[in-house]
């Protein structure tokens, strides 16, 4: 046992750590610890009361307990009593255990909030920073809904400590993260700007993170932090290496703060203020400049150090994009990182690339790197700095180097590492999509990629070339003759197999008149691989041969022998056998004519995302393909589609990603393979499983007892939520650090159709994912009881529930549907919960359905406009408001967006609703930079209501 | 901002755990196993840094412990070294050469040092002097020696 070097140490904390270390065996450990566990036990039931060394020692050691990997379920009532206690030793101890052990939900929060209140006033710091500190670790909403008001005061305040400002600034960064609606900008926002001012070193450092996070959310509030931040900035660059004392990290002035201040930048495009700006390049041309000086140091430190601040600096020069100069240093400085002899350099120098790859300035510098990126790609020892040349190919690949990168993947996936197989095949599926210029290349790429790394080839990729494939006829001929070349190979993969059972099955007659692919001779081709295959494989092989018996009548009898067989007809799987009695029975009894039309040609596939994309994305998660890459992928795919057209529906129904051939929910389920020219039979039946396990999921639902927690009050910021929506109709509603949730909606006459896309934007999956939509005022109905919700028998809103697991960086969509039954004035309320991590995350937002979506414009003639004015002349009937224009007063910007028919300054314009009995009349007055809006309608609620919410969009 | 920091020993002995994001018990252990497998995995002379899910994992051994942060995608890698190296540097000065069994045996000490250093994912105070005369003057809140040796010892 080594003797404790300073303090105060607990002896028998110390004696009970060297008794677990000299345990021989797990068994032995266990027994040890179950012996103290029961002595702590009896000590906090006994009589006697404890005095404070006792009850810290013993929390001590069941901390030690919990860390090392066994569950604690007592003792926290013990730790809050040390709260209280005025010894700092004890307090201190008290506030680790319920730091490490205590999680969000607790029941304890209240008298640890209480112990905490206690410290935040006692004016001392010490014991402040400790109670701040807990806040921080536990940053539970009850926290947050306590002391988010309290916190801000003690960081501006003037009396406030250095080292209390530090982790008052850092607590209410994690408050704002949790509860974000909790912490309401006001006074302290403009102060706390100004401590990027701060004499203090340590408190500019702890103060930034917070003001970073802040002008993330909302940037024009603290636009004032940029020239604060480049000033701070230059002086930190400019300063010698000793100027900052002990700021200055192994030579280096202040790395993080400097980083943390180009950060900060990123959070807004370059400054407009020249002088600020000239400023500001001054700095990075420096920071570049220093990266080529000889280093001050030997140390790894130094050079960690000054390279942190020189790949900010870069990402910064990145971020604004335009300055092409600055973007082909940092290109040549990467590039010199490249071949540096430390791998995390390289690592870095590559994923830095990537970015740099995608700017229009740098892209051709990037390019000329190919050469030793192919070279890591082939030498590097390490797997990951392989993955990051991997992907700095696929980010730099265009059409004058795609051959080139296809090829050099291709040949890496034969010795690739396991681990990122498919995600390499993915990438090499979709650059050879892309950058396809005759498509017998493509075909080859795919085909290579299935013989070197079949197994990790997903459907998506199979399904694809197949897709490609039929819809472009200069490539099928060349397709079948390659496939059938490929299948002779003794052993072939079962994609290969598939694919080939599919091309043949469509194009083999491309290829008939060739005595050596005789028709025949693909037939037993195909069919010797048959055995070796799965279920699935089968039955698609089995849709080939009622396919072929159209193509070749002169094999009918021998395919109705092979169906007629006792292994198909009688198969024990009941797909394999339904698919051979049908087959034969329809090669025998259907005439050639009937045939022919049954198994005709596949139709175009409509054009959509590649699926593949959609399943890199999935992989790597939302962001990590630009939506550029999107949009070009979107117009070579039409190009690939061969102009097939777009169906009208495409563009608004959002596009179901995984589903490739695009059949899935409108399939049968369990439908007669023979029905329609059905090759993709096992697709269909793949949608059977799809439906019937939703369905399994419904039941589980309503088994379910609904959650008893209440649903949160909804968002302060909701109203601005809704006024956002007036005349949107898609978007984004909502999004904190855990979720995003899109909104696209439709409406006609007095229908609505709204979709909610809820996105994971962490790594983590969220459990127990419910959503409920409710009226206010009214009781609260749960959706997950598929029934048609009365909402204040206003409106009608239906829908369906959402999948309870929404994993890691997926997104779920939910659909209502919602019926304007007659006029209304709060929007229905949308309830989420879900649990993510420890807790229970609760929210409740407005929907941003309002009156006037359902309303529609009219134009009518001035006469018909002031008879109907005049109608309308009691008091109540009119609403008006005078106020100042928020935007710009762009006439055409205001009709579309007021969707006024004819110019504003005319007063004269009707809204109608179908459904509601209620004309509503408009006029718009405008004088300079002054609006007056006025709004008559036979029902008073309806005018003041549709007026405030007008207003706000002026 | 940094969402863990977990020390553990060759034989994938976990000797500290600091989460700065709450999650549940189960998710926490299962990251542990993940990252002791990963981490102990790596060969010799490859780059300390991992692409972990949307983490980067930032480790680096000193001695017979590895020390392994995980940081948000949009952070510095090198900077998170630093930060590792920084706290050994911290408890260095505290313990005097420190080593594995001090970590063991004072690993409250451990924490609060880091508290001092990290806070909620950010890093709060860079400069050792400040950090180390922190814990120095909560030490002398504490008892003395003799205080120490009169304690019972079960």
């Amino acid at each position: 046992m080594p003797a404790v070097s300073k303090g105060d140490g607990m002896r028998g904390l110390a004696v009970f750590i060297s008794d677990i270390r000299n345990c021989k065996s797990k068994e032995a450990e266990i027994k040890r610890i179950n012996k103290e566990l029961a002595n702590i036990r009896s000590k906090f039931k006994g009589d006697k009361a404890l005095d404070g060394y006792s009850k810290k020692k013993y929390v001590c050691k069941l901390l030690f307990i919990f860390l090392l990997g066994h569950d604690i379920d007592f003792g926290h009532m013990e730790a809050v009593n040390l709260l209280s206690s005025n010894k700092y030793t004890e307090k201190q101890i008290g506030y680790l255990f319920i730091s490490v052990l205590v999680n969000s939900n607790s029941e304890l929060i209240r008298l640890i909030n209480n112990a905490i209140k206690n410290d935040l006033s006692s004016r001392n710091p010490t014991f402040m920073c400790l109670a701040l500190h807990c806040i921080a670790n536990v940053g539970s909403r009850e926290m947050a809904e306590a002391f988010a008001s309290e916190i801000p005061r003690i960081l501006v305040a003037g009396d406030t400590m250095d080292s209390v400002k530090q982790s008052a600034a850092l607590c209410l960064l994690r408050l704002y993260k949790t509860s974000p609606d909790l912490v309401l900008m006001g006074e302290w926002t403009s102060r706390v700007v100004h401590l990027l001012n701060d004499q203090h070193m340590g408190v500019v450092t702890a103060a930034i993170s917070l003001i970073t996070c802040l002008s993330q959310k909302n940037p024009d509030e603290f636009k004032t932090c940029v020239s604060l931040a480049v000033s701070r900035l230059s002086r930190i660059v400019s300063s010698a290496s000793t100027d900052l004392q002990d700021y200055t990290y192994y030579f280096v002035p202040a790395p993080w703060l400097s980083c943390k201040l180009l950060r900060l930048l990123q959070c807004y495009p370059p400054p407009e203020d020249g002088a600020v700006k000239g400023r500001l390049v001054e700095c990075l041309e420096t920071i570049l400049n220093k990266a080529q000086e000889p280093p001050k140091s030997k140390k790894v430190q130094h050079s960690n150090a000054k390279n942190a601040i020189l790949f900010e600096a870069i990402s910064l020069i990145i971020h604004y994009d335009s300055e092409p100069n600055l973007l082909v240093r940092a290109c040549n400085q990467l590039g010199q990182f490249l071949q540096h002899r430390e791998t995390n350099l390289r690592y870095l120098a590559l994923e830095s690339m990537c970015t740099l790859a995608s700017s229009e300035f740098s892209h051709e510098a990037v390019k000329t790197h190919i050469e030793t990126v192919i070279n890591a790609l082939k030498t590097e020892r390490d797997v990951s700095v392989r993955q990051r040349a991997a992907d700095l190919l696929y980010a730099m690949c265009d059409r004058s180097n795609a051959k080139q990168i296809v090829a050099e993947m291709l040949s890496y996936l034969e010795t690739a590492d396991y681990s990122i197989r498919e995600e390499m095949v993915l990438k090499v599926a979709i650059l050879a999509e892309k950058y396809a210029v005759d498509y017998s290349w493509y075909v080859d790429t795919i085909l290579n990629l299935i013989r070197i790394a079949g197994d990790y080839v997903s459907e998506e990729v199979w399904y694809r070339v197949i897709q490609i494939v039929i819809n472009r006829d200069d490539v099928q001929g060349y397709a079948a003759k390659t496939v059938f070349e490929a299948l002779q190979a003794p052993a072939c993969h079962e994609n290969m197999v598939k694919v080939g059972g599919y091309i043949l099955g469509e194009f083999g007659n491309l290829i008939a008149g060739d005595p050596r692919s005789s028709p025949l001779v693909q037939f037993n081709l195909l069919h010797s691989k048959f055995h070796l295959c799965s279920v699935p494989t089968r039955a698609l092989l089995l849709s080939a041969y009622i396919k072929f018996i159209n193509l070749f009548p002169e094999t009918k009898t021998t395919i109705q022998e092979v169906l007629r067989c006792d292994s198909q007809i009688r198969n024990s799987d009941v797909e394999l056998q339904q698919r051979a009695v049908e087959y034969l029975k329809l090669s025998s009894i259907a005439s050639t004519d009937v045939l022919a039309t049954v198994l005709e040609e596949m139709p175009p596939f409509p054009e959509r995302e590649s699926s593949i994309l959609a399943k890199l994305k999935k992989k790597k998660g939302p962001g990590a393909v630009s939506v550029t890459e999107l949009e070009d992928n979107k117009r070579e795919g039409g190009e690939l589609n061969g102009g097939a057209d777009r169906g009208p529906d495409s563009a608004s129904t959002p596009s179901p990603s995984g589903d490739l051939l695009g059949i899935r929910a409108a399939a049968p389920i369990g439908a007669a393979p023979a029905s329609a020219g059905s090759l993709l039979v096992d697709v269909f039946s793949e949608a059977g499983i799809a439906v019937s396990s939703a369905a399994v999921n419904d039941e589980g639902f309503l088994s379910s007892a609904p959650p008893s927690e209440d649903p949160a009050p909804p968002l302060s910021v909701a109203d601005d939520l809704l006024n956002k929506f007036v005349c949107k109709n898609n978007g984004v509603l909502f999004e904190n650090q855990l979720l995003q949730i899109g909104i696209k909606s439709e409406y006609r006459q007095n229908l609505g159709r709204m979709y909610l896309f809820y996105g994971n934007k962490t790594s983590v999956q969220f459990a127990s994912f419910t959503t409920t939509v409710s009226c206010p005022g009214e009781l609260v109905y749960s959706i997950m009881f598929l029934k048609f919700l009365n909402c204040c028998v206003q409106l009608n809103v239906q829908t369906k529930p959402v999948e309870p697991l929404v994993e890691g960086g997926a997104q779920i969509q939910q659909v209502l549907n919602i019926e304007c039954l007659t006029d209304f004035i709060d929007a229905p309320l949308l309830n989420i919960k879900f649990r993510y991590g420890g807790g229970l995350q609760n929210l409740t937002l407005k929907l941003p359905v309002t009156i006037n979506k359902f309303f529609q414009p009219t134009e009518m003639a001035s006469q018909d406009f002031f008879q109907r004015w005049k109608q309308l002349s009691q008091p109540q009937q009119e609403a008006q408001k005078i106020f100042k224009a928020n935007h710009s007063m762009d006439t055409e910007v205001l009709k579309a967006k007021v969707r006024l028919p004819s110019p504003i300054c005319k007063p004269r314009h009707i809204l109608h609703s179908p459904c509601i009995p209620v004309g509503c009349i408009v006029c718009v007055c405008v004088c300079p930079q002054m609006y007056r809006l006025t709004l008559r309608c036979s029902k008073d609620l309806v005018s003041q209501r549709l007026c405030d919410l007008l207003a706000e969009q002026f | 901002m940094m969402r863990f920091l977990l020390l553990f020993s060759r034989q994938g002995r976990l000797r500290l755990q600091k989460w700065f994001t709450p999650m549940m018990d189960r998710e926490k252990k299962k990251i542990i196993r993940d990252m002791t497998t990963m981490v102990l995995s790596r060969q010799p002379r490859t780059c300390n840094f991992m692409q972990w899910k949307d983490l980067k994992i930032i480790y680096k051994r000193y001695a017979s412990l590895y020390f392994c942060l995980a940081i948000e995608s949009q952070e510095n890698e090198l900077l998170a070294l630093e930060v590792i190296h920084r706290y050994v540097e911290l408890l260095d000065k505290y313990f005097g050469n420190v080593c594995e069994l001090d970590i063991i045996f004072n690993f409250e000490k451990a924490y609060f040092i880091l508290d001092e250093f990290l806070m909620g994912g950010e890093i709060q105070e860079t400069s050792k002097q400040i950090v180390n005369r922190s814990i120095d003057a909560s030490d002398m809140l504490q008892e003395t020696l003799e205080e120490y040796m009169s304690k019972p010892a079960f």
